[in-house]
């Protein structure tokens, strides 16, 4: 028994992506230790193609998973094709996680959306996939829906 | 693989004898106590037997103790037993911020009745000031309770002082002394409480059973109502091989009462002073001085509680976490947070509580599994852990 799939658990155990790269073109942290979970998001972009991306995660088992998960999803891909994905989407591909560590998957999407802009800022581009997308927004822990607490 | 079980505070394996005593009330002695005839009466006298042997633990008369269905509606029963009895007299509640959600739920559920309730804060330690307290008393208190225990930081409360100054006042005073039993020594004449919660699982008896001491001469409501069970003031069918099997485990735990104490606190000081020395940017949370034997909180500093209770998992180790991704509400630990631990350092608490099957190699299993855990998930942490926050 485990508490999460299996896929989730190999992701969890076996993290792709984990660390920093020597010089990023674009980094982005979400998250605050103070609401529990942080993550780091570093990317290498070549010709609007995200050529490697490294994560660091201080957060759950889910929240170091999805990071794995998302970045991997992200190499190799156009920027504008790599905004398109969401977080729903890094919870499809990890075969589910439960509805309560949702939010640590939120974490990985946003913190890519901000390692983009990063770039997008620094080198001067506009990409449609970040329309009305706010770089400077904290973690909002009362956004979270009321999840009972059933101890 | 090793399998090492550090989370006796959560529940406790049935030992072996408790275990024998139990099984022929499953089938030859299935008796209904209340019946007249032989194998009820039987039934009676080993409801009684165990009554006895619950009484003698905690130095109680065995009229004074009343089975349950578990520490949860013993804790439910002195609530609400109290609260109604005395709302004539006003309804006012004094307990504290670190309560078992069997308490802190059962107030909510009251505060919405028109009930008022004080949570008193603790100190650094976890301990209950006594002046606190007293200045919290009104003259429509009626009710307050605090646990002699805290599950989490095994924090012990002064509560021979909290009981005497409830009763200069004239208010009932209940502690939860689930955590307690067998781990620290109960008197309830010294103590001077009022109303005592107890629970068979966590000294290695049955689940689904426990118990409230209420003392002589003290009214109540009752809270499970139909039957003449328990004295008239537990309505239900005793579920007896489980509190055989409570009686017997507390015979043990009163016979091994100094030999378990030893055992666990030598174990626990060994594990933290190892798991301190040995991984870097580590905190014991809690009183040392007042504290559970068994009972060890430490945070991990950058890492977050739950990665490191999964990854224990898989090396076979069981123990828990405050953290907030880990509770279903992700809030982190209230205990924690009553002592003053930032929510960042809660995130990397762990909580580990030794027993008695414990041993000093799986204290040594443990230490090396949790270095090599903690340095894993501190390469993949987002905090520098050279910098720190
Ligand atoms: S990081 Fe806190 S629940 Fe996932």
């Amino acid at each position: 028994m485990a508490l999460y799939n299996d896929i989730v658990m190999d992701h969890f155990l076996n993290p792709k992506n984990v660390g920093e790269l020597e010089n990023p073109d674009g980094q982005g942290v979400y998250g605050s230790p103070v609401c529990g979970d942080m993550m780091q998001i570093q990317i290498k972009v070549e010709d609007d193609v995200i050529t490697d991306a490294r994560f660091k995660t201080f957060g759950c088992g889910s929240a170091i998973a999805s990071s794995s998960m998302a970045t991997s999803m992200i190499i190799g891909k156009e920027i504008e094709d790599a905004l398109k994905i969401t977080n729903k989407d890094v919870i499809d591909a990890l075969g589910g996680l439960p509805p309560v560590k949702h939010h640590c998957s939120v974490l990985a999407d946003v913190a890519i959306k901000k390692a983009i802009w990063d770039y997008a800022d620094k080198h001067g581009k506009t990409y449609k996939g970040l329309e009305g997308f706010d770089p400077f927004q904290e973690e909002d822990p009362d956004a979270e829906e009321e999840i009972p607490d059933e101890e | 693989m090793r399998k090492v079980y550090l989370d006796y505070s959560a529940t406790t394996p049935v030992k072996e004898e408790v275990l024998k005593e139990m099984l022929p009330f499953y089938t030859e002695n299935f008796g209904n106590p209340s019946s007249l005839y032989s194998i009820g009466l039987e039934a009676k006298e080993a409801v009684e037997n165990a009554r006895s042997q619950v009484a003698s633990l905690i130095n109680a008369s065995p009229r004074e103790v009343y089975f349950t269905a578990g520490g949860s509606e013993a804790d439910n029963w002195a609530v609400f037993g109290a609260c109604d009895a005395f709302k004539e007299k006003g309804n006012h509640i004094i307990t504290t911020e670190i309560e078992h959600h069997a308490m802190l739920h059962t107030f909510e559920f009251l505060a919405k009745r028109g009930y008022d309730v004080t949570y008193l804060p603790v100190e650094e330690d976890g301990r209950v000031n006594p002046k606190v307290f007293e200045d919290a008393i009104t003259d429509k208190t009626i009710f307050a309770s605090v646990m002699l225990v805290n599950n989490e930081i095994g924090t012990i409360e002064p509560i021979k002082e909290l009981a005497k100054i409830a009763k200069e006042h004239g208010v009932i005073f209940h502690t939860d002394a689930v955590q307690a039993l067998g781990n620290v020594p109960i008197d309830v004449k010294d103590l001077g409480v009022d109303l005592l919660s107890m629970s068979s699982h966590k000294i290695y008896g049955p689940k689904g059973e426990g118990a409230l001491y209420i003392r002589k001469g003290l009214k109540i409501s009752n809270f499970v109502h139909g039957g003449a069970q328990e004295m008239g003031k537990r309505a239900g069918t005793e579920n007896l091989p489980a509190i055989v099997g409570f009686g017997k485990a507390a015979e043990l735990a009163k016979e091994n009462f100094d030999e378990h104490v030893k055992h666990l606190s030598e174990l626990r000081d060994y594990m933290v002073s190892e798991i301190l020395r040995r991984i870097p940017d580590t905190y014991y949370n809690g009183s040392k001085e007042f504290r559970h034997p068994g009972n060890a909180n430490i945070t991990f500093e950058y890492i977050e509680g739950e990665a490191m209770l999964i990854l224990l998992d898989q090396k076979g180790i069981s123990i828990s976490t405050g953290s907030a991704c880990s509770s279903k509400s992700l809030k982190p630990s209230h205990v924690l947070s009553a002592i003053g631990i930032p929510v960042t350092r809660i995130h990397g608490s762990l909580r580990l509580t030794v027993g008695d099957p414990t041993t000093k190699e799986d204290i040594d299993y443990v230490v090396d599994s949790l270095e090599e855990v903690v340095s894993r998930l501190r390469q993949i942490s987002s905090v520098d852990t050279k910098k720190g926050w």
